[in-house]
């Protein structure tokens, strides 16, 4: 058989084709790979650049996660507050309201309940207490979520920088408050021995359960109710929803008031079961974080789960290679980046595939003998 | 979806499994160790300055690599008793932490962990806390700060002896973090070693709000550039106030550490405070089976007090041999930093803008009388008497800095923070 004389012609090497669908398994065989080779190329960079053998490397890794009962422990506890702030802006995201405030929502919701215990504590009953503290935070969450999803409903403005700008709002109100706080000016409020969540089987416990009965109550509203159902239908397009006649700026500023509550929740967790104070970092870049578990679990709350603790892991990990290594954390922080750009890549070829010049052209033959 | 979440738990119980028989074969044996936790790491001048020291004390000590493990990049925050909790897993027998809002988490890790050695750098706490094994330590800086005064002023008397400036015209500017004791202690001290070689010399002070921010700290230097001062110095952790001044080449008085390499022209000298000696005095302390002192403040005298190279492109003539003199004096004691008769305080009881409402002054200004805040509690009470001899007993009644009078002849441009 001739091939047919079109070298002449520029044809691509390759096309990008989307795959009809893939079989879970073949998915999930897609995504270990590319952790796998992330490892691999970290490997190979930590010999280059750190002058680590690679094994010692990966066991630092997984040492620094999963070490000990302590290790794990911390593990669960941090993948839980970056789960329940993933859970926060999933119904958001749903909707295509990209709200990336999720750190601003939740520090203020853990300024407004420090603020509970700071003011109240002592003079209540500590089930009062804490009672008033997680009002106080999902309030303020809600609030802090609600403003930009009413400028967004009746004037469009960009929710993206709206969200964004209110995390600055968030930031500057604490460290005024913590100026009020702290008379000697350090601006250090320290552990607070007012408003501690009780102590459940361990430490953590608590905020790992409530977290985890907050995934399945999400998990639910966003599949099985009404509400989740608009949310889904806004985001899909919304002169469809305008269509079948659902109010679009209710549903944008309901949806944001729930994920603003989450947010605060999660600060009214962090602040009642960890930390007992505040500071302009108490929620650590976590908001931004949870926008990567959310978008890796594909806005699927109990995907999250395992997303949340994968990301989890990657930091705690990477902060061990730091220690054992006498490293700043530069070369661990491009660990995270490499895994996290190979997963994100892989999510490509689980999309789409690579058909390359010959095979499309036997393609295009078998298309013309039809 | 039952499916989804049994593997899951049963995937997470495995993994638990594993490391929890991971553990049990995982204990050292039984030789010194010592943890450090730093709230950044190389990246901030305060954190470099913790890391550097602990490695000189590593060397003088003999400690190999395994016996120093440090913690970077742990915020003040429940963290911190995790990254704690988490040495003392590693073998650990003494943990230090330099920032100081580690402070609280490291009491709860005390309280757990009775027989290890809590030791926390600029707490004030630990001598009221009452725990056998935590304790505080912080240096004499403001002796430091003094002699980097000193070289200021001699700055100044060279500037005015050329006639660029006359003698009014010696404004000093500086960039505070906060309000802070730590922060005013500092300054004043600056500013009295300034003003003991040149007397007429008054100080502008502008906060940041913040313990490093590059921006806020650069634009506060040039504030104070174009509000007429001739030299600046800050106490705050970027680069931002010493490269405002290499860019309008106003000479600058540096902090933590020499900024000579960025800033040539325009860096006279630079004080800090050395934690070697504390490192090597804890891990002696411990492998001698001695106490820890609850509270320790390391002098110039002990070297924990450290001035950079002075910079003879940008200093004045003698500046380092001055320098020498006046330190002999400190060392002996025959010169003291806080001496109540080189300076005035005006004490405000009444109006809006109160004053130094715990000072007592006589008839020419002079401190005879302050109850410094001494004792840490919720109401932040003036406790202790701290004027005695003639002078403000500084880092003697706890390590950390107590001083914050307003004296007079330096203006806070904003005090809010």
């Amino acid at each position: 058989m001739k091939k047919p004389n079109n070298t002449s012609l520029h044809e691509p090497a390759f096309h990008i084709v989307k795959r009809d669908t893939i079989p879970l398994g073949k998915a999930m065989l897609i995504r270990v790979a590319a952790v796998a080779a992330a490892l691999l190329l970290c490997s190979v960079l930590s010999v280059l650049l750190i002058n680590a053998n690679p094994f010692e490397f990966i066991e630092t890794l997984i040492d620094g996660a999963v070490g000990s009962a302590r290790r794990l422990w911390k593990l669960a506890k941090d993948s839980a507050v970056l789960l329940c702030i993933s859970l926060a802006v999933t119904p958001a995201f749903r909707m295509r309201f990209w709200n990336i405030g999720a750190e601003g929502q939740t520090l203020i919701g853990a300024l407004a309940a420090v603020a509970v215990a700071f003011y109240l504590g002592g003079s209540l009953p500590n089930t009062v207490l804490l009672v008033l503290m997680l009002l106080a935070a999902v309030l303020a969450g809600a609030v802090w979520g609600c403003i930009p999803a009413i400028f967004k409903a009746l004037w469009k403005t960009n929710e993206t920088l709206f969200t964004l700008m209110m995390n600055y709002v968030a930031t500057g109100l604490v460290s005024f408050f913590l100026v009020i706080w702290t008379p000697s000016g350090s601006s250090v409020l320290g552990a607070l021995s007012v408003g501690h969540l009780p102590i459940v089987f361990h430490e953590y416990f608590l905020l790992i359960a409530i977290t985890l009965i907050l995934t399945f109550v999400v998990h639910i509203y966003l599949s099985r109710t009404k509400q989740g159902y608009e949310i889904s239908v806004v985001g899909e397009s919304e002169n469809t929803a305008r269509y079948i006649g659902i109010g679009v700026g209710k549903v944008i500023i309901r949806t944001m008031i729930v994920s603003g509550a989450i947010c605060g929740l999660a600060g009214f967790l962090i602040v009642g079961a960890l930390d007992h104070s505040i500071t302009t970092t108490t929620v650590g870049g976590l908001g931004f974080t949870a926008i990567m578990a959310s978008w890796l679990a594909k806005f699927n709350p109990i995907v999250m789960i395992g997303s949340s603790a994968f990301i989890t892991f990657l930091d705690q990990g990477s902060a061990q290679i730091s220690t054992n290594f006498n490293i700043d954390s530069s070369f661990p922080d491009m660990v995270v980046g490499i895994v996290l750009f190979f997963i994100i890549g892989c999510e490509f070829f689980i999309s789409y595939r690579l058909k390359f010049r010959d095979s499309d052209q036997n393609a295009k033959k078998g298309g013309a003998g039809k | 979806m039952f499916k989804k979440i049994l593997t899951l738990s049963l995937l997470v119980i495995m993994v638990a499994a594993v490391c929890l028989s991971m553990v049990s074969c995982n204990k050292t044996e039984d030789e010194f160790k010592l943890g450090v936790i730093l709230l950044h790491d190389e990246a901030s001048t305060y954190d470099l300055n913790f890391i550097e020291a602990v490695e000189r004390a590593a060397e003088q000590l003999g400690l190999s690599e395994s016996q120093v493990i440090m913690k970077k990049n742990i915020p003040e925050s429940n963290d911190c008793y995790e990254a704690a909790a988490d040495l003392v897993d590693e073998g650990c027998d003494i943990i230090f932490a330099d920032s100081f809002g580690h402070e609280t988490y490291m009491i709860k890790a005390a309280k757990e962990f009775t027989d290890v050695q809590f030791c926390h750098a600029t707490g004030t706490m630990a001598h009221t806390e009452g725990l056998a094994n935590f304790h505080n330590a912080f240096a004499s800086i403001y002796e430091g700060r003094f002699l980097a005064g000193v070289a200021a002023g001699l700055k100044l008397n060279e500037m005015i002896a050329s006639g660029k400036i006359t003698a009014e015209q010696a404004k000093i500017g500086y960039v505070g973090a906060f309000t802070y004791a730590e922060v005013i202690s500092g300054y004043t001290s600056f500013y009295l070693g300034a003003k003991y070689i040149c007397p007429s010399v008054t100080m502008d002070v502008q906060f940041t709000g913040s313990w490093y921010d590059e921006n806020e700290e650069k634009n506060a230097a040039i504030a104070l550039m174009n509000n007429g001062c001739v030299l600046i110095s800050q106490h705050a952790d970027s680069m931002g106030a010493p490269t405002a001044c290499e860019e309008r080449s106003v000479p600058n008085v540096s902090y933590n550490g020499s900024t000579v390499a960025s800033c040539p022209n325009t860096f006279i000298v630079s004080s800090k405070i050395d934690w070697t000696p504390y490192f090597v005095y804890i891990c002696n302390s411990y492998m001698n089976g001695e106490e820890i002192a609850v509270d320790w403040t390391g002098t110039i005298s002990t070297g924990s007090v450290a001035l950079a190279e002075v910079n003879t492109q940008a200093a004045a003539e003698g500046t380092q041999a001055k320098i020498d003199e006046i330190k002999a004096k400190l060392v002996d004691g025959s010169l003291k930093v806080f001496d109540t008769s080189t300076f005035t305080v005006t004490v405000v009881t009444e109006g809006e803008n109160t004053k130094n409402v715990n000072a007592k002054v006589d008839a020419n200004g002079n401190l005879t009388s302050y109850m410094a805040d001494v004792d840490t509690d919720a109401a932040y009470t003036a406790d202790t008497e701290v004027i005695k001899d003639g002078y403000f007993h500084e880092s003697e009644f706890r390590s950390a800095p107590c001083f914050d009078i307003q004296i007079d002849g330096i203006t806070l441009l904003n005090a809010k923070f």
